[in-house]
């Protein structure tokens, strides 16, 4: 019997028996099955947020020993292969492995139920996402834990990697883990893209969206575009590497700045892609402390957009050494000044919300508030790369380390603990412990700017980056010792968030569904969230459906217990991309063994690549093939449908 | 640290060349733009949250959530104040750049510098070939006068850096980049690799020595010279002991030792450093470098020598022949 290709969804009233209906559709098996197969976007952003933060404690490792190495002057704890090693492993960590994958974690958590969704757009593409990142996170780990880490920094420059300077194994487990990293923050953004566009809530139109789905939303198109660039490259290293190609080989006609920008066009995007939705987790968290909305809510959303158009112009400011034009380098040198002026709209936003708002001080608020100072120091040091002369003399010294760390830690690390301080009893339905919050912010605050302001003028004394120990010129033993001091005081303030986090799983004072009297859809949802999220879909009529009695926005109020049921199988609504209204009953697939499937075949296929065993390859893409044959195979089920009349 | 600043031998925040001096004062300005902005932000957050002080037995919950004032005007203001330093500073910048995009007179000297891992080779032109010679690792220079540098890498990517003199370049396989340098006083000025060129890339330094006219004239009669004949018996087993061994990689003008992969030796004792900087030249640690130098600068292409005694010390009393 065919099924009608229309149908109207019922609206309706949330009720106990409405709950348990949806239970029995949407929750996971149990045991083995269900976390194979799984593919509750709540899971995945767990997953990923743990990865992650594992990944970060592996790279802080990383770096605690490079500190003891560099504590003093000519020091002899690591060869110069070893530090070589463990600084490129610690970049490709912290850069790779844990900034990016963290905030798809807390975008995979958060989305659906900030947009008044049941899932993402495309949930079994979602699993896949994290599986081959977790997997290719493995195999770059192979590589450093069998002596064949990679070795010529996170940037990777020829000819330095390639095989006549780089014969062992170090290059080639980095240059394929690379490309098998790409395909998972392709499929991710454009899962991302997808959900932002497609999967909101009636009446969320897009000027409603949290800024953290800007930011996620921002950055995940900047992915789509730049990520094929690096992968290209990565490929095209391997091919140079194992079949004597010549694209980067001066000798055989190719370049090696080629690589250089190849590797910066996606490196720069790539670094706002781990900034901008961290900026949109404070965007999103601030104003709750500071009980109000966030000041100049469409000048942030725009400058979030604007940062990343100007920050396709900025690759060259990498590369400002490199003997190119000088009228290029002015074009590169104003778009790098000029991009300093949509990030001071965030931070004069920031600022205004605390002023005119009533801050209470929490753990979550310290986090978010001080990142706006970092940020600004990031920020400004930035600004003096920006200018071709002063970056001659300032790139390749500490200034630039100190720089990208007060960028990456303090816009990536800081907001996301401080994100994990907020959102942490909406995942787990329980508070981390405000008193060790204090301590665990402290301690990293403090230990991050004793390790990291004095770096700055480690830099403007002339150290350079990269080497593996110094001479006892003057100053240079003092502050690096004090960066050394500093470091593992901000190493132990991680340590006490870590602690902070189990602890609180066991024992932390229970937390109600909206704990922070929040704004958004998530905080009108059970703590934790049932697999369903939303019972019935709600529907939106402001910016901040929870905080409408109170703002006297006026007009239509937004309706959360009353809406559309779906109850029918595994359903969400659809809505139209900008004013979101109701499309499309989207079917949605059930947990599936696919992507692991997938996942598997790939490793497979990754590992016969490395090995240059062709039969292992044969096997991984036989699996693949099976893998994508079984995911694509038609089904009734999934066949999309859409609503008779519009919900109203 | 005031005195580091300026006496730190790889600081730039002192110049004591054209090309750097005209750099100063731009980094000194973004410097002092970056300092001013930190501290006014600091305040106004300071501020901000001290503002409207909420109990502090309170939880989140229990303060009332407010429309607040709109505060936009914050981001006009702040805007409109910030265009300003960074308008200057863009000027400024192109400004600079037109200003050292060349030397300010003709060069009176061309230089072809070739980075290798991990030390330098430092060609002089000569209006006829015999007026040309290669040193290594210790750059001489006239002081007052502008001096081009053609910049090259025989292996992978190395940058060229005397940051009292002048701001990096890159030496990429494959493309002559070039930069200029003049030095305003005499002195010795310390160069070093900037970009991550593998083991060694901590210990690849140089020195640009300025001098007067005079004495850098007297310097290059001096390198022209070939090697003088040893002569005394211990020197002479030095100098078999170079051309059968060290002369598969370095060279001695004058000798069969006439290899061009590793620093030409024929004027070593005229340097100060060796081992591209890693150590001081002296006669222990000539003799160390000689016979063990995986232990001083370990993965470095210079394998170790297992000399005896008698060998060392016959190395030793050749190489002090080559002032």
């Amino acid at each position: 019997m065919k099924a009608p290709d229309y149908r109207t969804p019922r609206v309706g009233i949330d009720s106990a028996e409405h709950q348990a209906k949806l239970y029995r559709i949407w929750e996971t098996a149990p045991g083995v099955k269900g976390f194979f197969t799984t593919v509750d976007h709540k899971v995945i952003g767990i997953r990923y947020i743990v990865t992650a933060f594992i990944f970060l404690a592996l790279g802080g490792m990383e770096a605690l020993v490079m500190r003891m190495q560099l504590a003093r002057p000519n020091m002899a704890l690591l060869t110069p292969d070893q530090y070589n090693q463990l600084f490129s492993t610690h970049g490709m960590t912290m850069i790779f492995l844990y900034a990016s994958p963290i905030l798809s974690g807390f975008s995979n958590y958060l989305w659906p139920l900030l947009l008044g969704s049941r899932d993402m757009a495309f949930p079994r593409l979602n699993a896949l996402s994290y599986w081959i990142y977790l997997a290719s996170g493995l195999f770059l780990y192979a590589g450093f834990l069998t002596g064949n880490g990679p070795n010529d920094g996170w940037f990777n420059y020829v000819p330095n990697a390639s095989r006549p300077f780089n014969p062992g194994l170090n290059e080639d487990f980095y240059a394929l883990g690379m490309v098998f990293l790409g395909i998972s923050v392709t499929v991710g953004a454009a899962n991302f893209i997808v959900t932002a566009f497609r999967t909101r809530a009636p009446g969320m139109s897009i000027n409603r969206l949290p800024i953290m789905v800007w930011g996620t939303l921002t950055a995940s198109v900047a992915n789509l575009i730049v990520v094929p660039a690096v992968s290209l490259a990565f490929f095209m290293l391997w091919m140079d590497r194992q079949f004597g190609t010549h694209f980067f080989d001066a000798a055989g006609g190719g370049q090696a700045l080629l690589w250089q920008h190849l590797f910066w066009i996606f490196g720069h995007p790539w670094v706002y892609a781990i900034v901008l939705p961290a900026m949109g987790m404070v965007s999103d968290g601030l104003p709750v402390f500071c009980r109000r909305p966030l000041v100049g809510y469409s000048l942030v959303a725009l400058s979030t957009v604007a940062t990343m158009i100007l920050g396709f112009g900025v690759w060259v400011h990498h590369m400002f050494a490199t003997g190119l034009p000088g009228l290029g380098l002015a074009f590169f040198s104003g778009a790098s000044i000029a991009i300093t002026l949509p990030s001071a709209v965030a931070v004069f936003a920031w600022i205004a919300t605390i002023w005119h708002g009533r801050p209470v001080i929490t753990t979550a608020f310290l986090f978010f508030s001080s990142m706006i100072l970092l940020f600004v120091i990031g920020g400004v040091s930035g600004f003096m790369t920006a200018s071709v002369p002063v970056d001659w003399q300032l790139t390749d010294t500490y200034f630039v380390v100190a720089h990208l760390h007060y960028v990456l830690i303090g816009i990536n690390v800081f907001p996301v603990v401080g994100a994990t301080y907020f959102w942490f009893p909406k995942m787990s339905g329980k508070f981390l412990d405000e008193k060790l919050g204090r301590w665990n912010f402290w301690t990293m605050f403090i230990g991050f700017n004793v390790a990291f302001l004095p770096m700055h003028l480690t830099g403007l004394l002339g150290m350079p980056r990269r080497v593996y120990t110094y001479n006892d010129y003057p100053g240079w033993a003092t502050l690096n010792l004090l960066t050394s001091v500093g470091a593992f005081i901000f190493a132990v303030g991680v340590l006490l968030f870590f602690v902070n986090v189990l602890k609180s799983l066991r024992v932390g004072a229970k937390a109600s569904a909206n704990p922070w009297d929040g704004p958004t859809l998530e905080w009108s949802v059970p703590s934790p969230p049932p697999a369903y999220n939303f019972a019935v879909i709600p529907t939106v009529a402001s910016r901040h459906p929870l905080w409408e009695s109170r703002l006297e926005e006026g007009g239509t109020v937004s309706s959360l217990d009353r809406g559309l049921l779906l109850d029918q199988g595994k359903e969400t609504i659809a809505t139209s991309a900008l004013d979101a209204q109701p499309d499309m009953i989207l079917e949605m697939p059930e947990d599936s063994y696919a992507p692991v499937v997938l996942t598997a075949g790939l490793s497979v296929l990754f590992v016969g690549l490395l090995l240059r065993n062709w039969i292992a390859v044969g096997v991984g893409a036989v699996i693949v093939a099976g893998g994508i044959l079984a995911w694509l195979w038609p089904s009734r089920e999934l066949r999309e449908r859409e609503p008779e009349v519009a919900h109203g | 640290m005031s005195n580091a600043l300026n006496s730190s031998p790889l600081g730039y925040l002192d110049a004591a060349g054209t090309h750097a001096q005209r750099i100063l004062p731009l980094t000194l300005y973004t410097l002092v733009i970056s300092i001013v902005v930190c501290v006014v932000i600091t305040v106004l957050l300071w501020l901000a949250i001290r503002r409207n002080p909420v109990d502090s037995r309170l939880a989140v919950h229990e303060v009332p959530v407010e429309r607040g004032g709109n505060g936009l005007r914050w981001i006009s203001v702040g805007l409109s104040i910030s265009a300003i330093p960074l308008l200057v500073a863009l000027v400024w910048t192109m400004m600079v750049l037109a200003a050292i995009a060349s030397p300010p007179k003709k060069p009176a000297l061309v230089l072809d510098i070739t980075a290798r891992q991990w030390w330098w080779d430092v060609h002089y032109n000569g209006e006829r070939p015999s007026d040309a010679f290669d040193t290594a690792n210790e750059i001489h220079i006239p002081v007052g006068q502008p001096v081009l540098v053609r910049l090259h890498a025989a292996d992978v990517i190395h940058s060229f850096w005397v940051p009292k003199l002048s701001g990096k370049t890159d030496m990429i396989p494959g493309q002559t980049n070039q930069s200029w340098m003049q030095a305003e006083t005499p002195g010795r000025y310390l160069g070093q690799c900037s970009e991550f060129c593998g083991y060694q890339h901590a210990h690849m330094q140089f020195e640009v020595v300025a001098q007067s006219p005079a004495e850098f004239a007297a310097w290059k009669e001096a390198q022209l010279r070939p090697a003088p004949d040893p002569a005394t018996p211990e020197a002479k087993r030095g100098q078999e002991l170079m051309e059968t061994r060290c002369g598969m990689c370095h060279q001695v003008r004058g000798t069969r030792a006439g290899a061009t992969a590793a620093p030409d030796l024929t004027h070593l004792m005229s340097r100060k450093m060796i081992a591209s900087g890693a150590l001081e030249n002296t006669p222990g640690n000539l003799a160390g470098w000689i016979d063990v130098p995986q232990s001083m600068k370990p993965d470095s292409f210079m394998p170790n020598q297992d000399l005896s005694g008698q060998q060392i010390n016959d190395e030793l009393a050749y190489l002090e022949t080559l002032q």
